[in-house]
């Protein structure tokens, strides 16, 4: 039986052109339908986008995940062999213990397969940073991560967890066939270490984004339906949901272009501009670090090889080893069409809606 | 621009240029649309399974287009969607069998 969730192919395993980010990037430079975002943000009166502090270190310990999502934007999977060196990851924790930053988001591929995590997780606890484990639940499963529910309660790790959907059909239709079922039993397990369970002090916030191409439903209202949901199907409890819009670019961007869907989503997203979505958006209380150490504004502009940009005395270095915390704290923000992602509707970030 | 035919997709998005000759009445439109819509004694996500089903009854492409993605934007999944579009189905199958009423009341009229 084939492992779940392997069934669809990553673009680097496909030797897809869409597996080299520039090609992402020019695909989306190119598209002249679309407004360029820093336009859109001018003609709004809004100002450029720059940071305004740095409350979020996330960290991304590379490609390796035992999942292929279909809409994934770090285009991970099994075949991929990306992952953060020790000097990197030491220089991430010398980076927090150099600041102030007050959380570490740890994510991937799936970081907990990553050999050091396990270390990276306890050195920000003794730091007392909030830690945050971006989870794709079957991994909780694989043989070998047995002691991993137990370590992360241990530690008081946050875990945001993927899950599309209640029901299997759209679950496992983005995820790959069996996730849904084992995702399940990931679930039970966390809420069984007390994960989700009130007065446990063990967060557990599920995270959903579209299947297909279309926005996610209002926040609220869909929390309420999946607490009724999954407590009356599977008995299980969580804290809070976070939608998260799909960004056109890696696989998700491969599947609009081959399922036609491109323009429409783009004019969609465009449609939806929200101005008031705009002040909270990530990149703005983020700094995004690489597997390989590189400096980004977020995650998708990681994907992208957009690096950090500038602020007022200059280009920035932009390497963990070289951080520099007062001056990436104010920096500007490289943006692209993709920003868009992030500004339609109700907003999108790593922490759900905006507004 | 104009296609040979009926029914393009891309002609939803021009929807507007109906307003071109009746500004104000389209204003109009616009503002008791938008008002039909919002959250009330319904939810929006309701009002969205309503109109899909009305979409189905109507027959109108634009419509089923439009409020499928609304759908599925305000939450609905494909089971809820599918029992909508049945309700519109058997409302117009029904709408069909009660004329039957009307045809033995013809006929009763006619015939010895």
């Amino acid at each position: 039986m084939a492992t779940p969730g392997t069934a669809y192919r990553s673009l680097a395993l496909r030797r897809s052109p869409l597996a080299v980010p520039s090609a992402q990037v020019a695909h989306l430079e190119g598209d002249t339908a679309t407004p360029a975002f820093a336009r859109t943000l001018a003609e709004r009166g809004l100002p450029p986008l720059a940071a305004a502090g740095i409350e979020v270190l996330q960290v991304n310990l590379g490609k390796i995940c035992n999942q292929t999502c279909r809409h994934c934007h770090v285009d991970a999977g099994p075949d991929r062999t990306e992952s953060m060196a020790t000097e990197t990851l030491d220089a991430c924790l010398a980076a927090l213990a150099g600041s102030d930053i007050p959380t570490l988001d740890i994510t991937g591929g799936a970081p907990e397969l990553h050999p050091e995590f396990r270390r990276l997780v306890a050195a920000a606890r003794r730091l007392r940073r909030h830690v945050m484990d971006r989870c794709n639940l079957t991994v909780l499963l694989l043989r070998g991560q047995e002691d991993l529910v137990p370590f992360l309660a241990g530690h008081q790790v946050e875990i945001v967890a993927s899950l599309p959907y209640f029901r299997q059909t759209e679950t496992d239709a983005q995820r790959g066939e069996g996730v849904f079922g084992r995702s399940i039993e990931a679930l039970r397990r966390l809420n069984a270490a007390g994960y989700g369970r009130e007065g446990a002090g063990l967060i557990l916030n599920l995270v959903t984004n579209p299947v297909g191409a279309y926005l996610p439903a209002p926040q609220a209202a869909l929390e309420r339906d999946w607490h009724r949901e999954l407590q009356r199907r599977h008995g299980i409890v969580f804290n809070h949901l976070y939608t998260i819009t799909n960004m056109p670019i890696s696989r998700f961007l491969d599947h609009l272009l081959a399922s036609g869907n491109y323009a429409g989503y783009m004019r969609r997203l465009v449609e939806a501009f929200n101005p008031a979505a705009v002040p909270g958006v990530m990149c703005r209380s983020t700094l995004s670090v690489g597997w390989d150490g590189r400096l980004f504004d977020c995650d998708f502009n990681q994907m992208l090889d957009l690096e950090v940009g500038s602020d007022d005395a200059g280009r920035l270095p932009s390497h963990i080893r070289d951080f520099d915390g007062e001056r990436l704290a104010r920096r500007d923000v490289v943006t692209g069409r993709h920003c868009f992602g992030c500004t339609a509707g109700g907003g999108s970030s790593c922490g759900g809606a905006l507004t | 621009m104009a296609h040979e035919g009926y029914y393009h997709r891309a002609d939803l998005p021009r929807f507007e240029e109906i307003g071109k000759e009746a500004p104000q009445l389209w204003e109009k439109f616009l503002a008791w649309y938008g008002a039909v819509f919002a959250e009330g004694a319904l939810t929006e996500r309701e009002k969205a399974l309503v109109a899909l089903g009305v979409s189905h009854a109507v027959q109108c492409p634009y419509c089923i287009d439009a409020y499928t993605q609304a759908c599925l934007e305000k939450g609905s999944n494909l089971e809820q969607m599918t029992e909508a579009v049945h309700v519109a189905a058997a409302i117009r199958g029904g709408a069909s069998l009660v004329h039957g009423v009307q045809m033995r009341n013809c006929a009763d009229r006619l015939r010895m």
